[in-house]
């Protein structure tokens, strides 16, 4: 086992289910022995802010922030929220993103325009940044709340962990009578490019 | 077996294992899902109570009869249980006691970011503070057995960052040889009047010196020796930061933080060349070793203001910082009221009243907001209706009209009561608005005593808020549907004209309730492109199932989001054109 850690930053808005992708991957990295920690804030999340967790995985692991500049892989739900976060991320990290614009209260209230054109702009500062149409493929799979599951299996491709440990911590995590369509979900994230 | 929890996950398992059968709080983040976690464990009777101060109390009732028992709150809320804890600490324990507070730098979701460490120097009562989610267990456990070996209550310190983070921990079995709670009568120890604190307060002082002494031989507090250059004294989540930044550093971690073990930190000094404390908020650490004649280096390069960040220690240490991708400046995403939230139909009619709202803390406090505007202070937890009685009494009579007390149903059950009682009692002429949703929403929906429910969900008594406020004494109580925005101008404006204290009572619930038969969604509503006049009528609410269609040339059109519209209404009663219709 390598004493590299690995830092993966998740962003996106509340209620999109990220706090619930964030357990499932710290709970492959124990699965698959290394320490792990995730660092989040909750508390208004629901309310539609801005959500970000930290998942930092490796053979020991001190702080649970991903230190500004560190990151490996930014895993963002929704195109605004991800180009913010970028400061998060290394110089040759990965970038995977749900293709969602989902609009601040100042865009819904005309006061301001969702800015134009965030895929191109972060996939011009990150050049491995993998776009994924998230929802259609939710849609595929079965079930339109598993965007989340398909993002994390897109993810997993560029994890140094092995896919049962993966499967393994979406049986245990996701209701039982939900697993089948996670699964699923999961599969056609991860066989994505 | 191992497991990954957070912090709160974790000491709610680590009392469960230190054989704890109460466990009393008012929710508060981030320490509501302690309680939330202790009631996996039928063995704890787990309770929500109206504020932090009775939760201690009934903590402190419990141990004087000799059960163990965890009491948890958010930082602000110790000083609603400051009033108990600091002569807690003259009485002692009888079963072990421990206050939990979960400190909020940062303020991610609080109003200040007061540093709790300085309470536990004030009451006189130790203080751990565990660095992640295994010592958060095994520190709850210890925490108990110090407070019966040094008979005292011992508050264990957590930060935003370890009450929320999660790490591996390795379970245990839960004690099993307790005593047995029964009755003790002690008066010299448990009845405070001054002949009997006089001497318990010599008990104290001593109590304070024994631990400070056997502090530096405790495992919790550690010298780790590295490179002899650089000396940190560090505790809790800053002890994660200084070994990722500082990885060659030598450190003395400490996890008691209070009393503080002078003799280990002499030693510690003595080995290492510059010697610095590295801690967020407070010099808390810093200010004693320096009294004790001891050079260190702390706040001259850390901030007394917001969290530790690996990135802001390495500022604070010359270190180099990452290369980080720049970006442009983007709209914010502040949290708003969901859509159909009974709250919005209200904070809309007072903007429109041009009211000067004394607000309280809750989802509500969301009303400030742009763009409904519509909250002109917030304090703490309570403050609206005494802030209201203040204001009214020096006001030249028109402005004194525009006085109106905003506060939610668990708020005002926390400790806005008193402040309804002192209005009436003193002649306040201002309106109090009771935003009765059922629940306490912001911190994630905890039954109170006005939902019905106990934290355990067993059914209970229900506060009547009418009758509550008749019983006080307020003449004027009027009940009202928040989403009927006819209803909600008309009765607010007839109160607000009235020169004497009135209670205006909202009715409908939360929309996140998930409990049966509470609360139950609208038809969702749509917009008809071609009726809609692009008036911008229905953003003035900010609802987030309404968005703005801007369109180049012509005049922007409304939208409504079927999966977000929880069917209220308020918007459609602000539409004078009948464009916003059921959706087919």
């Amino acid at each position: 086992m390598s004493h590299k850690i690995t830092n993966i930053v998740l962003v996106g808005v509340g209620g999109q289910g990220i706090l619930l992708a964030a357990e499932i991957l710290s709970e492959t990295c124990m699965l698959a022995g290394y320490d792990v920690k995730k660092s989040e804030i909750h508390g208004m999340s629901q309310r539609g802010g801005s959500v970000v967790s930290h998942v930092r995985y490796g053979k020991e692991v001190f702080s649970p922030m991903v230190p500004e500049g560190e990151g490996d892989i930014l895993f963002g739900f929704e195109l605004m929220e991800t180009y913010r976060y970028l400061t998060l991320l290394k110089p040759g990290g990965s970038v995977v993103v749900n293709d969602l614009c989902i609009a601040p209260p100042a865009v819904l209230i005309g006061q301001t325009q969702y800015p134009a054109d965030l895929a191109g702009k972060i996939k011009s500062q990150v050049p491995d940044c993998l776009l994924v149409d998230g929802q259609n493929l939710a849609l595929e799979a079965g079930n339109a709340r598993t965007a989340n599951t398909v993002l994390l299996g897109a993810v997993s491709k560029r994890l140094d962990i092995a896919e049962n440990f993966w499967l393994e911590s979406i049986e245990r995590m996701v209701p039982k009578k939900a697993v089948a369509v996670n699964l699923k979900a999961f599969e056609l994230g991860r066989s994505l490019a | 077996m191992k497991e990954i929890l957070s912090g709160n996950e974790a000491i709610a398992r680590g009392a469960y294992e230190a054989g704890v059968k109460v466990a009393c709080a008012y929710p508060g983040t981030p320490s509501t899902e302690i309680l939330e976690n202790t009631i996996r464990y039928p063995e704890i009777d787990s309770s929500w109570a109206t504020n932090e101060k009775v939760s201690l109390e009934v903590g402190i009732g419990a141990s004087f009869v000799g059960a163990r028992s965890l009491v948890t709150m958010k930082h602000v809320g110790v000083n609603v249980a400051a009033d108990p804890l600091f002569t807690l600490s003259y009485t002692g324990v009888n079963g072990g006691l421990v206050l939990v507070c979960a400190d909020d730098p940062e303020l991610h979701s609080s109003q200040n970011e007061q540093d709790s460490r300085n309470y536990a120097k004030f009451a006189k009562v130790p203080m751990l503070e565990p660095a992640d989610s295994q010592e958060c267990l095994s520190f709850t456990k210890l925490a108990f057995e110090l407070s019966e070996k040094y008979d005292t209550p011992v508050m264990l310190r957590t930060t935003t960052r370890i009450s929320h983070s999660k790490s591996v921990v390795e379970l245990g079995e839960r004690v099993t040889d307790l005593p047995e709670p029964k009755l003790v009568k002690n008066p010299a120890k448990f009845v405070m009047l001054p002949g009997n604190a006089r001497p318990r307060h010599y008990v104290v002082e001593d109590r304070l010196t024994t631990l400070s002494k056997d502090g530096c031989n405790m495992p919790i507090n550690r010298i780790e020796l590295r490179d002899s250059k650089i000396g940190v004294i560090t505790a809790g989540i800053s002890y994660q930061h200084v070994r990722e930044v500082l990885p060659e550093a030598s450190v003395l971690k400490l996890g008691l933080v209070f009393p503080l073990p002078f003799d280990l930190i002499r030693e510690f000094a003595a080995q290492v060349e510059t010697l610095y404390v590295v801690e967020e908020l407070d010099a808390f650490i810093e200010d004693q070793v320096k009294a004790a004649g001891i050079k260190v280096i702390g706040k001259e390069i850390i901030s007394l203001c917001g969290e530790l960040t690996p990135g802001r220690l390495k500022k604070a240490f010359g270190l180099p910082e990452h290369e980080q991708t720049a970006v442009e400046q983007l709209p914010g995403r502040p949290p708003n009221m969901c859509p159909g939230c009974p709250h919005r139909g209200v904070f809309f009619t007072l903007n429109q009243l041009k009211a000067y709202v004394s607000g309280d803390i809750g989802c509500y406090t969301l009303g400030f907001m742009p763009p409904l505007s519509a909250m002109d202070t917030c304090v703490c937890m309570g403050a609206s209706i005494g802030m209201a009685t203040g204001a009214v009494k020096v006001l030249p009579p028109e402005e004194r009209k525009k006085v109106v007390a905003v506060i939610g149903d668990s708020t005002f059950l926390h400790t806005g009561v008193n402040g309804l009682m002192d209005m009436v009692y003193n002649k306040g002429a201002a309106t109090v608005i009771i935003l009765d949703n059922r629940i306490t929403a912001m911190t994630g929906r905890q039954d109170n005593p006005a939902s019905g429910h106990t934290l355990m969900d067993s059914p209970t008594n229900a506060i009547d808020f009418p009758m509550l406020c008749k019983a006080i004494g307020v003449k004027h109580i009027r009940t009202i549907n928040p989403l009927d925005l006819e209803e909600c101008k008309r009765v607010i404006s007839e109160e607000m004209e009235r020169p004497e204290t009135s209670v205006i009572i909202t009715d409908k619930p939360c929309v996140l309730i998930k409990r049966e038969g509470v609360f139950t969604a609208g038809k969702a509503l749509a917009v008809d492109a071609d009726s809609c006049s692009g008036c911008r009528a229905c953003l003035k609410i900010g609802c987030p199932a309404i968005e703005w269609i801007p369109s180049s040339g012509k005049k922007g059109k409304a939208r409504i989001d079927a999966l977000l519209c929880n069917g209220c209404e308020v918007c459609r009663q602000l539409c004078k054109f009948s464009a916003i219709q059921e959706a087919k």
